[in-house]
């Protein structure tokens, strides 16, 4: 690292204060390390999910046949396979493929007003930023109706799902769902808040009179977190 | 209302490359999503090892794209990278015990 040793007397070592050895602030090194600690809480839940599956009986028929049994765990597509406003229609994974194309364009309007916050472009901030939310809402308003879905079922006694009962397979399958989705739209929630505050900050001119937009960067840094968690529940609840 | 006083700071150029750049790691990250769904509908689930490392290299793959591009871990400090990333070792040795244990549990029933 020459531009940090250039800075620190000869015989010093960047680690021996008046420099960032880590070229970041302390709001941002606490933010990774926060999203260190936030990634341990999510992979906890996702491979609790791996080891109670595989635990679990596994279908042995082919996939046309598949009927849902709480003797063993479900085809993923088999459970999500409705979309709004077309009932009846079987489109398996189709409504979670919008909600992740949804949350990667939320991912990249962020990062576009992360970019304009370093140019100080107070107009180009306050646009991004607004998409960013627009995005994190459309993606809390698909979970609403995905959960109010699953919760529901079929519609028949017995039917949907409950901690308790569901009629897609074990218990444990249901309890998973609401807690890992629960948990990452929980995240998408306070993101979308977080968001809220900083494109508020924005508009009424608290980072120009600071004059940086740091506090875009670190906010950024924890909504791309979010989508990262996406990406892994995603793989690891609907396509495996 | 006051008119407060505004600290003018000029703003600088779009760097249109660093935005065009953004973009395409968004398009990539959307065509792998495509291809994850091909891969879910066309390879048969009688091949359930090669669908699951197919779907965990691509998962691995979009991580890399959203930690390396948009979260800029990429062009920190050498120390700040592996900072973030040594640690994730433990993950990586939870969810080898955790499978290990759960196939175990699963020859007991």
């Amino acid at each position: 690292m020459s531009s940090t040793s250039a800075a620190t007397a000869s015989g010093r070592s960047a680690w021996d204060g008046g420099t960032s050895p880590m070229g970041a602030s302390y709001g941002k090194l606490m933010m990774w390390f926060f999203l260190l600690s936030d990634a341990f809480t999510f992979s906890a839940l996702l491979i609790t999910y791996g080891l109670v599956r595989s635990a679990h009986g596994v279908y042995e028929g082919t996939v046309e046949a598949f009927t849902f049994s709480p003797e063993y765990w479900p085809i993923p597509e088999k459970v999500f396979e409705a979309i709004p406003f077309f009932h009846g229609l079987e489109a398996p994974l189709v409504f979670v493929g919008i909600m992740t194309f949804i949350l990667i364009m939320s991912s990249v309007t962020m990062v576009l007003a992360v970019e304009a916050g370093h140019r100080m472009d107070r107009v180009a901030v306050e646009k991004w930023m607004l998409w960013t939310i627009v995005g994190g809402l459309a993606f809390l308003g698909c979970q609403a109706w995905e959960w109010s879905h699953f919760i529901h079922g079929n519609g028949l006694p017995g039917g949907g799902a409950n901690l308790v009962h569901n009629q897609y397979g074990p218990p444990d399958f249901a309890d998973f769902f609401f807690f890992i989705t629960g948990f990452h739209g929980f995240h998408v929630f306070s993101g979308v808040c977080f968001n809220f505050l900083i494109y508020y900050n924005t508009v009424t001119g608290v980072y120009q009179r600071r004059g940086h937009y740091e506090m875009i960067e670190k906010v950024g840094l924890y909504w791309h977190f979010v989508d990262l968690v996406w990406v892994f529940v995603f793989t690891f609840f609907y396509l495996v | 209302m006051t008119h407060t006083e505004e600290i003018e700071i000029p703003v600088a150029p779009p760097d249109k490359a660093k935005i065009k750049k953004l973009w395409m790691t968004a398009l990539y990250m959307l065509l792998i999503t495509i291809v994850e769904f091909i891969v879910a509908f066309t390879v048969p689930h009688e091949y359930k090892d090669a669908r699951v490392w197919i779907f965990i290299t691509m998962t691995i793959v979009k991580a890399a794209y959203i930690v390396g591009e948009f979260m800029h871990l990429r062009y920190e400090s050498k120390v700040l990278l592996w900072s973030i990333l040594i640690p994730t070792i433990f993950i990586i040795w939870m969810l080898t015990a955790f499978i290990y244990e759960g196939m175990a549990i699963s020859t007991v029933r």
